[in-house]
């Protein structure tokens, strides 16, 4: 893998960079700390801004209308449009675009004119739903929703939690056993339209992320017809499980433009901040912090880089999908960490984005497969069927 | 914690002792009628005390408030007027229409 950029990935990232300082930094001033939305005159005319650039909807394949941007240089740009106070979950407060639900991508034609097309051109929104109360990690045991077939339908009962966006959702895609023999064998993805008589969304789940909650589902005798079905009946798990893979590359790549920002924003401070007559800066004790937070920040971001070039190169990644958020999310949260303590009693306040960066953070390492998950998928890359 | 606000209601006169803290509150008229749910963030000055204060001047017909001091005040803001807008059908009188609000069927 080639370590530096090539001109036209500086040339981009260097824009996004631009866009982000001079379009989204100016906007937070009047935000809400916790604010994760943009006033919709706002997110308009950025939207707007991004589409003219060629950048908006950069998870969207070419052949559905994205630009071709690939893999590595996606990564680059997620790592520069997190660089801000609600970035880490919203990043440019969604004026890029995503992908949506990337797995209607390889959907029948007609559940992409019913879902996918609506959901491109921003008419329908659709939420992911795999995570119960008995797990989210381990889909092929901890899935208990069941699906029955009766005719051309399916009936659907069980319950979802942890849930993003299903409350606002159009469609959604909720995996439930269809064979409770087969264990990951035994699970089917079903697109599931949430106007469903017996799809309810029974509570908010109210968590470290304050502008943005979860939902908790529950579906009760819940039709869905056979059309309906992603993929093959039983084939759920594949489904889920390249998502997840895919997913923590971008993830990873957040946390890296977050710790970028706040190590950005602490070597700014600490020379200017004088303590007993001499600035901050010349104290070891912080010097130590800056420089165990550009080898935290450094490490992440190649372990990510090399992660992606893998993916994009169509080489198994698993493993090192797996490393890079790993070490990106622990990296991320010791960065922040330090960039608070340096920023003292600043640090906690909300006049700063390192608090909402430091609960956000520790969401991290839990959420898309809790990182002893991660260390879990490494050490059976390494051991193989020994570890079995 | 129950989805509905289950504080008691206190006079508008309390207002000006409340804490500065961040959270959510409810202003009612005088049959109990919710009229506004609003909440204190963190770019309020003094907290639910300026908030609160602030909205019932604004609403003539406010007789009353409640309060819950919480840290999660946007998504503890969006989930009172979900609930709302599911037992009433509509959202409180002054709150703003609000597009991009969730829908919720909390069962009683």
């Amino acid at each position: 893998m080639d370590l530096v950029p090539t001109e036209e990935q500086e040339m981009i990232t260097g824009m996004v960079r631009r866009f982000v300082r001079e379009e989204i930094l100016p906007l937070e001033l009047n935000l809400d700390p916790d604010a994760d939305e943009l006033p919709d005159a706002d997110r308009k005319r950025l939207t707007e801004k991004t589409r003219a650039m060629g950048l908006y909807g950069l998870d969207i394949p070419p052949e559905f209308g994205g630009p071709e941007i690939d893999l590595v240089t996606r990564t680059l740009i997620a790592i520069e449009t997190s660089q801000h106070r609600a970035g880490l979950y919203a990043p440019c407060y969604g004026v890029f675009g995503g992908g949506g639900l990337a797995q209607l991508f390889e959907a029948t034609e007609a559940q992409q004119a019913r879902y996918l097309h609506p959901m491109l051109r921003g008419e329908k929104s659709g939420f992911f739903g795999l995570t119960e109360p008995s797990g989210g990690s381990d889909p092929a045991r901890a899935i208990q929703t069941r699906a029955v077939r009766e005719g051309d339908d399916w009936i659907i009962n069980g319950g979802k939690i942890f849930i993003s966006g299903a409350d606002r959702a159009d469609f959604g895609l909720v995996f439930a056993r269809t064979d409770p023999d087969k264990g990951r064998n035994g699970v089917t993805c079903f697109i599931v339209d949430t106007d469903t008589p017996g799809f309810h969304v029974r509570r908010v789940v109210h968590t470290l992320r304050s502008a943005r909650y979860a939902i908790e589902l529950q579906f009760e005798d819940m039709r869905v017809p056979h059309a309906n079905v992603l993929g093959a009946v039983n084939g759920g798990f594949a489904i889920a499980n390249d998502r997840l893979s895919r997913q923590r590359i971008p993830y990873a790549a957040g946390c890296i433009g977050v710790a970028t920002k706040a190590h950005e924003l602490a070597l700014e401070y600490a020379p200017q901040r004088q303590t007993f007559g001499a600035p901050l800066s010349s104290r070891q004790a912080i010097q130590w912090m800056l420089v165990d937070n550009e080898i935290d920040i450094r490490q992440a971001r190649w372990l990510t880089l090399e992660a992606a070039a893998r993916a994009q190169r169509g080489d198994p990644f698993r493993k090192e999908a797996a490393m890079a958020k790993l070490v990106a999310t622990e990296a991320g949260s010791r960065v922040v960490d330090r960039c608070m303590q340096i920023f003292g009693g600043y640090g906690v306040t909300k006049d700063f984005p390192f608090e909402r960066w430091y609960r956000e953070m520790r969401i991290r390492r839990i959420g898309e497969g809790p990182n002893e998950v991660q260390r879990h998928i490494i050490a059976r890359d390494l051991l193989g069927a020994s570890l079995r | 914690m129950p989805i509905r606000l289950d504080k008691p209601w206190l006079s508008l006169d309390a207002a000006a002792g409340l804490p500065g803290q961040l959270g959510v509150f409810e202003l009612a008229d005088e049959a109990g009628k919710v009229r506004y749910i609003g909440y204190a963030g963190g770019r309020s000055r003094f907290g639910l005390r300026s908030e609160v204060s602030a909205a019932a001047d604004r609403i003539p017909e406010a007789r009353r408030f409640r309060v819950e001091v919480t840290t999660a005040y946007l998504t503890r803001y969006r989930e009172l007027l979900m609930a709302h807008e599911a037992d009433q059908g509509a959202l409180p009188p002054h709150n703003e229409p609000m597009p991009r609000l969730g829908r919720l069927s909390p069962g009683s």
